[in-house]
């Protein structure tokens, strides 16, 4: 990868970026879409979750890391702490993938 | 340039050091993993050290620069290395979107704000119960991961590949799950549930008919339909 193609995508990636926080605040349709904004966040790292759970090269795939996201996600309903569900889940996958 | 958001405004009990700091830092070791896999990747594909570790300073968005490297290590072309790698970060945009409310920072300071909006600092702001907490939890999550993602590709693209598989360790799987733990709270009301069953449905099944990136795109569709939804039947 040449220098300029990394430079590029440097560029691109920090003006999506800064296009959402600083220049959309400044449209004045988004003041209308507030209830839209707020359930975004929720819609977008649900389908990050899935994405990063189940994605394998464009086929849904159910392998160890969906059984470690799976304990992680009955501790998280149990209202294990972040750190824990972290854990629960890393060493889950790790367990289910090694032995 | 340290700003005044990390010392966490509001002292709680007496300390300084605010009470998402601990999972912010726990969430930085975990990126610093990746980083090391992304700096072994990187050489592996025939990267310099310099340059995977400008890119990691510059491009900062684990998902994109994982997808340019592995296109440019496939033999891929750089323009589509690019391209498939700006489809990934373009989901920030949105997340900045969603972010800008809650951010008060102004001029250069949010220019620094805008290169830290990723999954990762999203997800620990919007998991603030107290919205007052969400911007110092945004910005120690994102210079936690900042520095992580950078000192891991420093020492990966150094030391090459004897070490940290991040599988092995699970750590693939502590992502998702460490993000379903952040997002439990906001789970609770009834609009944010739908939108969220409905990001995660739009993006299975997008995941077999689309490139990478647009999955995760078409949740701000999921997040339009779900308020349609509450909107008919409060």
């Amino acid at each position: 990868m040449s220098w300029t193609a990394i430079l590029l995508l440097a560029a691109g990636a920090y003006a999506a970026k800064f296009a959402g926080l600083v220049i959309g605040p400044r449209l004045t349709i988004l003041k209308r879409l507030d209830p839209w904004l707020a359930l975004l966040p929720a819609a977008m790292l649900a389908a990050l979750v899935t994405v990063q759970t189940l994605d394998g090269a464009k086929l849904l795939t159910i392998d160890a890391r969906a059984a470690g996201v799976a304990a992680g996600s009955v501790a998280a309903l149990k209202r294990v702490p972040f750190v824990g569900v972290i854990f629960v889940a890393a060493v889950v996958a790790a367990l289910v993938r090694n032995y | 340039m340290v700003p005044d958001e990390l010392l966490g405004g509001d002292s709680v009990r007496g300390s300084r050091v605010p009470h998402y700091a601990r999972d912010c830092v726990v969430l930085g070791l975990a990126v610093g993993v990746f980083g090391i896999a992304f700096g072994v990747l990187a050489a592996e594909s025939g990267l310099s050290g310099a340059k995977a570790c400008v890119m990691s300073l510059l491009v900062f968005t684990g998902a994109s620069q994982f997808a340019a490297v592995s296109v440019v290590g496939s033999g891929g072309s750089a323009v589509t290395a690019v391209a498939s790698a700006l489809l990934l970060g373009a989901r920030n945009g949105i997340y900045g979107l969603a972010m800008a409310g809650r951010l008060r920072s102004r001029g250069v300071r949010r220019g620094i704000a805008a290169q830290l909006v990723i999954d990762e600092s999203t997800a620990m702001a919007v998991a603030q119960g107290d919205p007052a907490d969400s911007e110092g939890a945004f910005w120690w999550a994102g210079v936690s991961v900042f520095v992580a993602w950078n000192i891991g590709t420093l020492i990966g693209a150094v030391a090459g590949n004897a070490i940290a598989d991040p599988s092995a360790l699970g750590l693939d799987a502590a992502f998702p799950a460490g993000f379903i733990s952040l997002m439990m709270p906001q789970l609770r009301q009834r609009s944010t549930l739908i939108a969220a069953g409905l990001g995660a449905s739009f993006a299975a099944v997008a995941i077999p008919l689309t490139q990478p990136g647009i999955p995760i795109l078409l949740a701000a569709v999921a997040a339009l339909v779900a308020l349609a939804l509450v909107r008919r039947r409060p």
